[in-house]
């Protein structure tokens, strides 16, 4: 039995776009769209009645400011009633994680019976702002009371105001970029380039193998383009089948040049997608007829000092969730470990080394990682959640976990049971 | 109870239409008697400044005149009184010493909108509902209460002639844009602002009115010579419409041209005088029952005793090829559903979707959906290659490659995904229901729902229910038809169904006369002036000559020689002459474009263009084929009554409305008269003539269709 307060939570079923790198073909849809594409597939392949749903939470990292608020989007899809609320998160990247863990302490608390949590992101959509120059005058000019004034505003633009911002992925408190953290970490924990390419390298033969036997794909709700002649995309566009380490040792390291180890193959590349998870309380499933896929055994999240190792807070969270499941490492018989960077994962599997746990790497991320399959901030939570209940499935396996670092120096963990 | 009762605010009378014992406001005579008792209180009330009129319908203003009242006209002198009578009123509402103001919400049609144009002043709200029209031309007639008149003088010649020629009706914001109305509001305020438009024009007299349509309404409008070149203009797009088959809209023309040309009063007598003469005419008549049958087919659930449909939420759809997608995109558009498409592979999904999704961007860029509207309904369509989403369907239509053994796998894979009570229907045009049925595990869920391509534009459905399908099932099937905007339609399942029966003799008697040596442009002229939108030649080609051929075979093997199919025509199927979607029939076609009468047909169809016959020969030949079959097809019992079979003949494929349906006709030329015609034929070309048994019998006791 779960240790957390309160009702069961059964993970139902989940699904998810195809996870595409950014900029190529799922580049013309918008987050909300691919939010609503996800939420909309998982009602089709669980023939749930729309009505029944009593909120919507989403996770995403990076919103437009002109659907600030993501679920609500998706609750207001034409399938749904109206009068389903919803609401966005933001846990970095481990805001499926959180949109997810939400709706979980909704149901358990009695608040709601079922809910749809996920996640999106889409890089090739990013805001993109105005100068804090151009911004002002904007708003200077607006409220310009006469024609005049206001054209004596617009006089005030110079041409380097009009140089667009784009957001970076670096740490607001340090200014170190998520890479350069990665290779902090890759130097203080020693972990030398072959072992980042080769982790890395099996994360693609790993998600090739998903791709190919049809367990990965069978979670993939495949793209249909809205316009004749554009491809249909059915499966995630960054495995490769046939990398070697060889064509990986060619590449130069990225944020380091001169004694760097992270490159563009042992990262996560920029990616766009969205995943969806149907939650609901066990009396709930029971009534529904679903037979879940699992159970939300419990959930930790943690932080560290960003300007330490940042993406090592797994180590805290990790072993938090597991007390709370009140169960140990060897208990898990399926692992996910987000993998934001090669190094990220072997840093994170030393630290639980560290704890005496033994490491088991077949049980670890048995379809490959985000390496492989990409990583659209907001989404991959939802895509981790549902592969693993899936696999737990498949092999019959009484405990899993995940485990998510997160920008900020966060981490979330979250362990599930088959029965 | 009065109709129409009032209360005085504030030096306003608030007046409310609110017709009894009707769900919607019509002008009767009683609710002209009202009128002019209202009118009457409201002059002597000298605590009264002005008037503000609503209606107490929940979206509708007043949809027109009562149409029971105007059915009962006899004679000419009759319905022109009874347009002098209807002018009258609204000369004394126009007159009225306080001002009027008309808040409009819902439909204002006909002598609904008459009676606003006599107001003062209107407002309308810019709810969807709220729909501004003179539909008469429709009905055979012309707005007879002075529509005719105060149209043009308000919104200037061109646009009235718009409205009133293509009987069509506007949203409330182009009628806004048009000067139809004065104000646009939101339905909230509809009250306030027309009552305040009230007491303005008490305070400060009547309104000036610009003219509209700017200098292009000045140079056309706004002068008797740019008028001429208007009426100029319409008349010649009448003709060309109507083929001078239909009196009405060149009555209405001279209505407002004389009315324009020598003042009110004589505009309005020459309207009167046109309405009597068109409301009693034969074209008319036609209309009007045709206008009843279809409101009764609205009520019809079809099938005496079936309960209530199921209400679609969720419809899916297997085969997503042009016909199954132009179902979702029509499904979409008018119900509003969900729809899931399912084919084999995903490529022919994207590809249904995509089809399906150009309805609705068409609805977009014909400005009929906003684009938030617009964003709403493509959400609706999705689709893949299982069968995901089907449990929760309550009914499904496949459309998939017309062949029995394809369509029962189908059948069976649908049975497995869905849920007991959902309802299979299949979009056949030739195999029978009950063949399918027999793959059924229900086959009481099993109908037929054959629809017309381009299912978008083809008004039509034919539900065919098959001897084992339940109540239940059918009623689903029409209602959600009649929510896809179609007229249903529920015929027995025999070959053909209703609609491919009766054309299919017709067909193949132009195939007859084309190998006679007949030109095809010749064909498709006589039928064109006859009334039928396109001729037969045209309509091969566009439906394809592959499918009539087929559709022909299977005619033949149910009845035999007498429907069967000229040979000489599987000579063009085989060069590769399919017609339009092949760019290559009988006509010659360019980048998509019909051109004239490919020569190479001749030579193919071995026989040499000869001078032709009369028209008159061309039109009895096919008429009488088609007649002689429809009859026969009624006393098979293969639709429900002869008001069905002339409602899928004219909606299946435009068979001329003003001539009331094949039946319609066949009563009015007579059963003793078009026996004659087919004994004679019968002599000369064969027994394909010979008249059915119906007509033989018809003919013998002088007994009709209609009584």
């Amino acid at each position: 039995m779960s240790l957390l307060n309160g009702r069961r939570v059964a993970v139902i079923a989940g699904c998810r776009t195809p996870f595409c790198k950014a900029g190529t073909v799922l580049k013309e849809a918008r987050a909300v769209d691919l939010a609503r594409y996800a939420a909309r597939e998982l009602l089709e392949r669980t023939n749930l009645s729309p009505g029944a749903v009593n909120e919507v939470i989403f996770g995403q990292v990076v919103p437009s400011a002109l659907v600030p608020n993501i679920a609500r989007e998706v609750s207001l899809l034409p399938q749904f009633p109206k009068e389903i609320p919803a609401f966005s998160v933001n846990r970095a990247c481990a805001s499926a994680n959180q949109a997810i863990t939400a709706a979980h302490d909704q149901i358990a608390l009695g608040h709601a019976d079922v809910i749809l949590a996920g996640g999106a992101e889409s890089l090739s959509d990013i805001p993109i702002l105005a100068s804090r120059r151009l911004a002002d005058i904007l708003v200077t000019a607006s409220k310009a009371r006469t024609l005049g004034a206001r054209i004596a505003t617009f006089a005030k633009i110079r041409l380097r105001d009009l140089i667009p911002v784009a957001p970076a992925i670096a740490e607001p408190s340090t200014g170190e970029s998520m890479g350069q953290s990665a290779e902090t970490m890759a130097k203080q924990n020693h972990i030398s380039r072959e072992e980042q390419d080769r982790w890395a390298l099996r994360s693609h033969q790993m998600a090739a193998q998903g791709t190919a036997d049809g367990r990965l794909t069978d979670e993939i709700a495949p793209w249909l383009p809205v316009r004749p002649g554009v491809d249909i995309v059915a499966k995630d566009n960054g495995i490769r089948i046939d990398s070697s380490l060889e064509q990986m040792a060619q590449l130069r390291p990225v944020f380091d040049r001169r004694y760097g180890t992270v490159t563009a193959a042992n990262a996560s590349p920029l990616t766009d997608g969205a995943s969806a998870v149907l939650l609901m309380s066990e009396d709930a499933a029971r009534a529904h007829g679903y037979e879940p896929l699992a159970y939300i055994r419990s959930y930790a999240v943690a932080a560290v000092d960003p300007g330490w190792q940042l993406l090592q807070a797994p180590v805290w969270a990790v072993p938090k969730a597991l007390e709370r499941a009140g169960i140990e490492w060897k208990d898990l018989g399926l692992i996910e470990i987000h993998e934001a960077f090669a190094s990220q994962v072997l840093s994170n599997l030393q630290g639980f080394a560290a704890k005496g746990w033994e490491i088991n790497e077949a049980i670890i991320n048995v379809m490959g990682g985000s390496i492989a399959i990409g990583h659209p901030f907001g989404a991959t939570g939802g895509r981790l959640v549902t592969t693993l209940a899936n696999e737990m499935r498949r092999r019959n396996v009484q405990f899993g976990l995940i485990s998510v670092c997160a920008q900020g120096g966060m981490a979330s963990a979250v362990v599930l049971e088959r029965r | 109870m009065p109709s129409i009762t009032w209360d005085v605010r504030d030096g306003i009378a608030v007046v409310t239409l609110n017709k009894t014992d009707s769900p919607v406001n019509v002008i009767s005579q009683s609710v002209k008697d009202e009128v002019y008792a209202m009118l009457t209180a409201l002059e002597r009330d000298a605590r009264v400044r002005a008037v503000a009129f609503f209606s107490g319908k929940k979206d509708n203003f007043i949809a027109g005149a009562d149409i029971e009242e105007f059915v009962t006209l006899k004679t000419a002198a009759e319905a022109e009184q009874l347009s002098r009578d209807g002018q009258a009123m609204l000369d004394r509402v126009a007159a009225f010493p306080k001002p009027i103001a008309v808040g409009i919400h819902g439909s204002c049609l006909g002598g609904g909108l008459e009676f606003a144009l006599a107001c003062h002043y209107r407002v309308a709200t810019d709810h969807p509902k709220t729909q501004l029209g003179l539909p008469e031309i429709q009905l055979g007639i012309l707005p007879g209460a002075g529509g005719c008149q105060r149209l043009p003088r308000l919104i200037g010649a061109r646009a009235a002639l718009d409205i009133i020629l293509a009987g069509k009706s506007e949203r409330a914001p182009k009628a806004f844009r048009l000067g139809l109305v004065d104000e646009l509001v939101p339905p909230a305020i509809l009250q306030d602002i027309t009552i305040a438009a009230a007491k303005r024009l008490a305070d400060r007299g009547p309104m000036r009115r610009k003219r509209q349509g700017g200098l292009l309404g000045l140079l056309l409008d706004g002068n008797p010579i740019g008028r001429l070149l208007v009426f100029r203009a319409a008349r010649k797009q009448v003709l060309a419409q109507t083929k001078g088959n239909y009196p009405a809209p060149l009555a209405a023309l001279e209505a407002v041209r004389h009315g324009l040309g020598h003042g009110l009063q004589a505009g309005l007598q020459r309207e009167a005088q046109l309405f009597g003469q068109l409301a009693v005419s034969d074209v008319s008549r036609k209309l009007v029952q045709i206008f009843f049958a279809t409101t009764a087919l609205k009520k019809d659930r079809g099938a005496a005793d079936a309960p209530p449909p199921v209400e679609v939420k969720r419809l899916a759809i297997v085969g997503t090829g042009f016909m199954g997608a132009g179902i979702a995109g029509t499904a979409v558009v008018q119900a509003g559903v969900d729809v899931r498409m399912k084919d084999a592979d995903l490529p022919r999904v994207a590809k249904g979707i995509a089809t399906a999704r150009a309805i609705v961007d068409e609805r977009l860029t014909r400005r009929r959906l906003t684009k938030f509207e617009h964003a709403r309904l493509v959400a609706l369509l999705s689709g893949g290659a299982d069968y995901a989403g089907f449990g929760a369907a309550e009914l499904v239509i496949e459309a998939v490659f017309e062949e029995l053994t394809v369509k029962q796998q189908v059948l069976k894979e649908c049975e497995a995904a869905l849920p007991a009570s959902a309802v299979f229907a299949t979009n056949t045009s030739t195999i029978p229901i009950a063949r399918i049925a027999e793959a059924a595990r229900r086959p009481e869920q099993v109908i037929g729902m054959h629809f017309f391509s381009p299912v978008a534009r083809m008004p039509l459905l034919e539900v065919i229910p098959s001897s084992r399908t339940a109540p239940q099932a059918i009623s689903t099937a029409v209602a959600f038809g009649r929510r896809m905007g179609k007229t249903a339609i529920v015929v027995k399942d025999t070959p053909g169904f209703w609609v491919n029966r009766i054309l299919g003799p017709y067909m193949n008697e132009a195939a007859h006369l084309l190998l006679s040596g007949v030109g095809p442009a010749d064909i498709d002229r006589a039928m064109v002036q006859f009334g039928f939108p396109v001729g037969p030649i045209t309509l091969l080609d566009e439906v394809g000559l592959d499918v009539a051929q087929h559709a022909g075979e299977v005619l033949q093997t149910a009845f035999g020689e007498r429907l069967a199919p000229p040979a000489a025509l599987a000579a063009l199927v085989k060069d590769g002459r399919l017609g339009r979607k092949a760019e290559k029939g009988f006509f010659v076609y360019t980048k998509g474009k019909k051109g004239g009468v490919d020569e190479a047909i001749y030579p193919l169809l071995g026989v040499q263009p000869n001078g032709g016959i009369p028209s008159a020969e061309i039109v009895q030949r096919l008429t009488c084929a088609m007649l002689n079959e429809a009859a026969r097809a009624v006393g098979e019992g293969v639709v429900r009554s002869p008001r069905d079979g002339d409602i899928g003949a004219i909606f299946g494929f435009g068979f001329p409305p003003f001539r009331g349906g094949p039946l319609r006709y066949l009563d009015d030329l007579g059963a003793d008269r078009v026996y004659a015609d087919l004994q004679r034929l019968a002599e000369r070309l064969g027994a394909r003539f010979a008249p059915c048994e119906v007509i033989v019998e018809q003919a013998r006791a002088r007994t009709r269709f209609y009584s």
